[in-house]
Parts: structure tokens; sequence; C-alpha cells
């Protein structure tokens, strides 16, 4: 367990380059002027301009509608095609095809989804980006349920199958219960990455709505806004508790599935 | 044995049909879609004239838009050395650290990532600006100020600050495999450590650094957000043109075609990767 | 090995290449014959329609009607819901308008040359005159804009110019020409910034060398290239949403602006704009309806309530735009410092930015040349 010193250096080289940002952030929430760059004194005023910001407000709304649509379908089709390219098939073309759409530019996938909503004529609004984010995390949740299902043991459902159980009897009974850990690790995924999504929704979300993460961009881009300090430090405060619940339910997963 | 092969068709079925026919219909269609535009044009004021055309393809060959693919290769390929010089060493660290530090440590690297990606790159701007933080601490010091903002060099810094947890994670999980006794027994061999490292354990981790550098070098190539903002539009990127076309003149076949050429750059470059990744 | 495995799995390819390219046939069909009939014949409207069957929804910039205008609208023409969507640019705006479909917007906001553009593609209703009496309202100079002349498919709502804005206590010498923003002397190095929108983009550069703002001669937008390719070493950035911060805070000392976005009002009254002594362009932003609106006769008494001078002049006493309204404007109280006083006559000096059609894509690509360096 040697550590050399000179990684230390690196290290919080690393860690500085990933907070000061994050400070600035936070410690400029807190300020009573209006400036973005003197801090004037310590208020809460920023916070309260924000909650009465209807847009983001609207914006919220939106983006936990898209995040929960889009998880509950990634995460059925992501766990069923993990659960088909590791027990019912070899070909590993498949499994190329499965993983594509995590590692397709997103502009690309972007711009050829918009062009086919405008095809088919679907009206572009929230269904439509849940539709194109299910796309992405589906291929995220296949990924991680498929490492998990790697280290499940392939007997059990065979002596499943022996003992007369259909495939769909074997999955519910059997494969989905020892899946656990993995699926709420992969739904966990899908719901942060469709939370931060910007360019998919920007090029698939319509007019009459809009997620929180295009309401920010045309905040930022009409200049300095304060009160985006403080829905930085919102946001981050809400995803160290989300990281903090989900570290515990994946320990817990895992303590059951060792029962 | 036919009625258990017949079984494992309908599992193949009920398992693998729902989620490839969502990958059909919304990614290999709207693909086929893009492909298929290259060969249409733009309407006088915009729409598609679907008329078979090759010209699109002769209007991408042009050394404007292959420099313009030169300034991205170059900037996403300084992005990710940078990120490996960076989390190379960190991943290497948190991997020795104790288990309980571990986690913290992991945490620590990806938590940043949770907050909204727009909002993160609109702190780089209050600390890089003309007025921001790191010139008024430069100024302390009787320097500056520097033009920090509006620059390749921030865009760098945003598109590094955006995706080295992607470097990090997966370099992490490369080195936490290694087995320690072999860099014991290599140090026992009398094999110096910098010796070790460079015959053993880069050699067993390069599938991470590979894995990684392509997690950093996609979505930095193909970034149109970052060189807006914190470029002030003076450099354009791949990503910026494709947007371009389709947003600001609204030429969705030309815009199409440049998509397709961003597609068959990346492939090539993963070909490329693939290949060093089996010799290594 | 490769070979093999590429071409067994070829058709499956070439199928799905096949499916989109019929897809994309079919679905094309109607865009095809809007380029070659733009203008489609008006739909007949019900001036007694039922209002409150019928819903608004419109799509404008942040900050361009008032606030309470959704609550004042459902009172005063008793339709049974406003919506209000903002968009940040005309691009972004265009791009949900054009995709195809039903867009669900029936009053839109974008600029003169979009209101074109929109109106050839045939994705605009024709403005049924008799149903928005207060176009009476409009200054007779309104009425002949030309991207529009007639207002046939649009109805303006906002109108001004292009120009400089300047800090007077950080410049050396006010600037009086576009040059002194294209060739920025020592001082003011680094802390200009310029229009990304490329025809504004090209618009300093056209009126310094003389040539028209719609000029599509090749060799004329070659020279501004170059002229662009110069300045860019110079600039601060290329910006269309932030100059005028950027003025306050002082990283910009001038900057090419659109008036009513330059803060000449701002407290520390250090902000003045000037349109450069060759002339500049006369922008309009406009108020259109969607052919797909199903609420048409509520769209038309929507703009109808916009041109009423208690509404309208909103834009010019709390955003500083000026109003192609005779009647609206009358009632401002012009304040000192405020460029609300340029007169519509004034105004007509500049020339109106049309689409160019098949030409715009030579100034996109002279954007990106600029921008490439």
């Amino acid at each position: 367990m040697r550590r050399p010193r000179l990684l230390y250096i690196p290290f919080w080289a690393t860690l500085v380059f990933l907070y000061a940002p994050i400070a600035v952030l936070v410690v400029m929430s807190f300020n009573s002027g209006d400036s973005a760059y003197t801090f004037e004194g310590f208020s809460l005023k920023w916070y309260g301009v924000l909650a009465e910001n209807e847009r983001v407000l609207d914006g919220l709304v939106n983006t936990l509608i898209v995040a929960a649509g889009s998880t509950v379908l990634a995460t059925v089709l992501g766990t069923l095609l993990a659960v088909g390219l590791a027990r019912h098939t070899r070909s590993r073309s498949l499994d190329a095809v499965a993983l594509m759409p995590a590692v397709l530019p997103d502009l690309v996938l972007a711009i050829g989804l918009l062009m086919f909503y405008g095809l088919v004529q679907f009206t572009l609004g929230v269904t439509s980006v849940i539709l194109a984010h299910a796309v992405f995390s589906m291929a995220f949740v296949a990924a991680v349920v498929r490492t998990r299902l790697t280290g499940a043991d392939p007997s059990l459902e065979e002596a499943s199958r022996d003992l007369g159980a259909g495939p769909v009897t074997t999955f519910v009974r059997v494969t989905l219960p020892q899946l656990t850990p993995g699926i709420v690790a992969g739904a966990l995924l899908a719901f942060t990455l469709s939370l931060d999504e910007f360019v998919i929704a920007f090029f698939t979300i319509g007019n009459l709505e809009q997620t929180l993460p295009i309401v920010i961009y045309s905040m930022v881009r009409f200049g300095v806004e304060p009160q985006i300090n403080a829905l930085g430090t919102l946001l981050l405060l809400v995803s160290f508790t989300a990281v903090i619940i989900g570290q515990r339910m994946t320990r817990i997963g895992e303590a059951r599935a060792q029962d | 044995m036919t009625t258990s092969r017949g079984r494992h068709r309908l599992g193949a079925l009920v398992f693998l049909a729902p989620g490839l026919t969502y990958i059909v219909v919304l990614v290999l269609v709207p693909l086929a879609l893009v492909l298929s535009f290259t060969f249409f044009q733009r309407g006088r004021f915009g729409g598609v004239i679907y008329e078979f055309t090759t010209e699109n393809f002769a209007r991408a060959i042009d050394p404007l838009y292959l420099g313009v693919v030169g300034t991205s290769l170059k900037i996403a390929a300084l992005t990710t050395l940078i990120a490996l010089a960076l989390g190379y060493p960190t991943a290497y660290l948190i991997a020795r650290l104790p288990r309980r530090w571990k986690t913290i440590a992991l945490i620590a690297i990806v938590l940043p990532f949770w907050t909204n990606f727009i909002i993160r790159m609109y702190a780089w701007i209050i600390l890089l600006n003309g007025p921001g933080l790191v010139n008024s601490g430069f100024e302390l010091f009787g320097l500056g100020p520097y033009e920090l903002l509006y620059n390749q060099g921030a865009i760098v810094a945003g598109l590094l600050y955006s995706y080295l947890p992607l470097m990090v994670l997966p370099l992490y999980a490369a080195i936490e495999k290694l087995d320690p006794q072999l860099r014991e027994a290599s140090a026992n061999l009398g094999a110096s450590g910098f010796t070790t490292f460079r015959r053993v354990t880069l050699p067993l981790t390069l599938p991470g650094v590979l894995t990684g550098s392509m997690f950093v070098f996609v979505p930095s190539f193909a970034n149109f957000v970052i060189p807006e903002m914190l470029g002030g539009g003076k450099t354009l990127m791949v990503g910026n043109l494709i947007r371009n076309e389709f947003l600001k003149a609204r030429d969705w076949p030309f815009g199409s075609t440049l998509a397709t050429a961003l597609v068959a750059v990346l492939v090539l470059l993963l070909l490329a990767q693939a290949w060093a990744a089996r010799r290594a | 090995m490769f070979r093999s495995r590429f071409t067994r799995r070829l058709p499956a390819v070439a199928t799905v290449a096949g499916l989109a390219l019929a897809v994309a046939a079919c679905g094309g069909g109607s865009s095809d014959s809007a380029e070659t009939a733009p203008r489609a014949t008006a739909e007949q409207l019900d001036p007694n329609a039922d209002l409150t069957k019928q819903s608004i929804n419109i799509t404008v910039w942040d900050g361009y009607t008032p606030k309470e205008l959704p609550e004042k609208v459902k009172e005063k023409l008793k339709v049974s819901k406003m919506n209000v969507t903002l968009h940040a640019t005309n691009e972004e705006a265009m791009t949900k308008l054009t995709v195809g479909g039903d867009s669900g917007i029936d009053v839109a906001f974008v600029s003169g040359q979009y209101a074109q553009a929109l109106n050839e593609q045939g994705l605009l209703e024709p403005i049924h005159a008799e149903l928005i009496p207060n176009l009476a309202n409009l200054y007779p100079e309104a009425t002949q804009l030309s991207y529009d002349k007639g207002n046939k498919y649009s109805v303006p709502y906002t109108w001004g110019t292009t120009g400089i804005c300047y800090r007077t206590d950080l410049v050396k010498a006010k600037p009086t020409s576009w040059n002194d923003l294209l060739k920025p002397p020592a001082w003011a190095e680094k802390k200009v910034t310029m229009m990304t929108t490329e025809r504004w983009l090209a618009l300093p550069a056209l009126k310094a060398l003389g040539y028209s703002v719609n000029t599509d001669k090749d060799e004329e937008i070659a020279k501004v290239k170059e002229l662009l390719v110069q300045q860019k070493p110079k600039l601060l950035q290329y910006d269309d949403t932030t100059f005028g911060d950027k003025l306050k805070s002082g990283e910009a000392i001038m900057v090419e602006a659109w008036d009513g976005w330059c803060p000449t009002t701002d407290e520390k009254k250090n902000i003045e704009f000037v349109v450069p002594k060759e002339g500049s362009d006369l922008w309009v932003d406009t108020m259109v309806i969607m052919k797909s609106s199903k609420n048409k006769e509520a769209a038309h008494a929507f703009i109808n309530y916009v041109l009423d001078p208690e509404i309208h002049s909103w834009a010019a006493e709390n955003i500083n735009y000026k109003v192609p309204n005779k009647a609206a404007m009358e009632k401002v109280q012009v304040p000192e410092g405020s460029l609300l006083g340029i007169k519509p006559a004034e105004l007509l000096n500049g020339e109106s930015i049309i689409d160019l059609g098949q030409a715009s894509t030579k100034y996109t690509r002279m954007s990106a040349e600029v921008t490439a360096r």
C-alpha cells in the first residue's frame, strides 16, 4: 500500500480544479449585491428571487417529469435488453448496437431525432424529450445491469429452467432479484443523466415547455444573473443528498443480495 | 432438445425485441434520415428539396471545413491529454487509499459533475472574466489583468472540467484491479519504481487509459455549447458548424452532411482505438 | 472476417436506409409543394367567432411583452387560455416553427426577414386586415417595409436600427464611423464586440464599404470577409445577447448594438448610441400568425389588442423600444438620453435586411470563414 508522495500534487490539483468554480458559485450565491465578482455581504435575497422565478419552477417540473418518464422507460427496456444480450444471444454485433446510443455524439442523435419527429409530424414537447432521453439512458441501464449479470450465477437460472419454469417465470423469480442492485444503480444513472441533459432536449423540446437546463441556458445567455449561483448551489445540495441515498441503497441492496 | 431451443428463441424475442425495436425506430431510422438528407438540397428559404444530388459532398470537402475539423481535433486531443495527465495519478492514488477514503475521494471526483452543466460553465465565466476572480487574484501580486476568457484555452478548461470525471473513473477501475503482487515481484526482481510502472502497471491499465480517453475525446470533439459560452464565438468547432447549419442557415441537408462526416471521423478514431487496444 | 460480417449485415443496413428514404420522400411532399406555391390562399375566418372556445399561444423574446399580458388578454378577449413561451433568438424560434407538424404556436414574434422566410415556406396565415382595425394606428411608413409591403403576412411590433453603443467615459474619441469599430484604435483593442448573427455581423463592413446590406455579389462579400478577419484579433468576443452588460461592467467599451438594447438610460449616464455616418439598417420585429394555428380568430384579436395604444406603448415606456404605432408613440414621454426620439422618417433611411434565399448561404459561409480563423 505504498502511495508515492509525488502523486498528491496532481491529486490535489485535480480537486482544486474541480472545486474552485463550485466554491465561487456557493459563496456568491449568498452575495447581497448585484455584482458577479465582488462579495458585498451575506444575504439570502437571490434565493428569494429564485423562488419567485416561475420559469425556473416550470422548467424544474418539466425536467422532473422528463427524468421520471425516461427513467421508467429506459429501466424496463434496458433491463430486458441486458438479460436478452447476456442469456439469449451470442451476437457481438447486437451488443454493439445496444451500446451505440451511449457512444453516439449527442448532437448527431439530437438532429436525427429532430428530423425524425418532423417527418412523422410528432408534436415536440415533454413526450418527445422523454422518448429521446430514454434512447441513451436505456443503453446505460443495459450496460450497468449487464455488469451485474456477468457476476450473477447462471446455474441458478439453469436449475429453474430444468425444473420446468418458463423464461418469464425464471426471469421474474430468479434473475430479477439477483439484478435488483444493478437495476437500481442503472435507474439512478438514467435519472441523473436526464436531469442534466441539454443538447438533445434543446433540439427536441418544442415551443410550449422547457426543461430546466434550457431555461438556465437562456438565462446565462442574457448575461450575469446572480440567481443562477443560488440555483447551482441548490442543485449541488440535492445531488449530494441523492448520491448519499444512492450509496446507501446500493449497499443495502448488496447486503440483501448476499443473504 | 427442440423444445428447449424453441423456448430459447421465445426468450430471445421477449427480452431482445422491445429494446432493439426501440433502437431501430429512435436511433437507426433517425441516423438513416441524417444519412439520406446528405443527398438532398436546401430549399431557397430553408426547408428541403427532395431531389437527389451529391453537391453537399463537394461543398463539404473544402479547406475551410477541414480546418475546422483540425481545430476540433486539436482542442479535443489537448483536453484528453491534460485529463490523462491529471486523471492517471489521481486515479492511481485513489486506488491505493484505504477503503473508506476511497469512496469519499470517488464521490468528491464525481460530485461537481452532478450540478447543472451550463451552471458549471457559468461559474467558469465568473472565474475567468476580465474583472473576474482569477484576475483579482493576480492583481494582488501586481500582475495582470490577463485575457483568460474567450479563447481556446478557456474552451479546453471548460471541456476538461466537464469530462475529467469520465477519465478518472475508468482509470480507477483499471488500476484497482491490478494485483499488487505483480508490482512487488517486479520490485523484488530489481526493477526501479519507474521501470515497474512502465513495464507492468501501464501496459495492464492501458485498456482503462483508452476507455477514459474515448469518454473525454468524443464529447469534447462534438461539443458546441462550451466553445460558444467560453470561446466567445471566436473559435469554430465541428459541433458549432453543424448547429449553425441547422439553426442559423436552416440548411438541414448540408448540416446532415457535416454530421455524417463527424460520425465518420469518430468511427475512424474508434477503429484506431480498438486496433491499439488489441495490440496492447 | 470483417468483410464477411459486414456483407451479412449489409441487407439490414440497406433496409433501414431505404425505409428512411421512403419516410423522407412521403413527408417531403408537403414541403416541396410549398416551395412552388409560397403564398397559400386565405382561410375564411369568422369575425364573430366565439373566442371563449379558443386559446392563444405565443412565442416571444424574454421580456419583450408585459408580464401581465396573459391576464389582460384573457380578461379583455375572453379567450380560454393564454400561454407565453420564450425564445432567445430568431434562429431558435425558426427551428421549432419550421420542423413540420403543428408547433402549437398561434402567434410568433420574429424579425422581418424571418417572417419573410416563414411566408416563403408557406407556413404563415395571411393577415386578415378586416379583423385588425387597430392597424390604422400604425405609421404610414410601417406599411411600406421592404420584406412585406402592405403588411400582407406580418404586423410590425417594434422597430429600430443598428449602431455603435459605447461608454462615454472610457472611449478616447466618440465613434462616428463603422470603421471605428472595424479598425479599433489601440485603446479599444480587445474591448469591442460584434454580433454573431451573420447578416448583422456583415452589416458594419457592408456599410463602411458603401455596399447594400442585401448584396449577393461574391466580390463584395469577399471584401467584407477581409475586413472582419482583420478585425477579429482585436475583438473581445462575438455577442448578440450580453453586449449591454459588457458595456456596463466595462469589459467592453464599444459594441455593435441594436438601439433598443443599448442601455443609454442607465443611471450612470455614461452610455451613448450613435448611428454611424455611413448609414445602417432598419430592423423590424413582427408578429405573424401560423398557418397551423387552430385559433386564428383569437390570434387576430390578440394582434389587434397589442396594437391598442395603451398596450403597445408599454414596449416604448418599459423596454425602450420604438413602436411603429403613431397613436402609441404620441402617448409616450421620451426621457432624457432615450433613443425613442428617433423619428420614423429617419428610421426609413436605414435599409431593411431581407432574406436573400439561396444567396443567404454565402453569408453563412463568410461568417464560418471569419470565425474559423
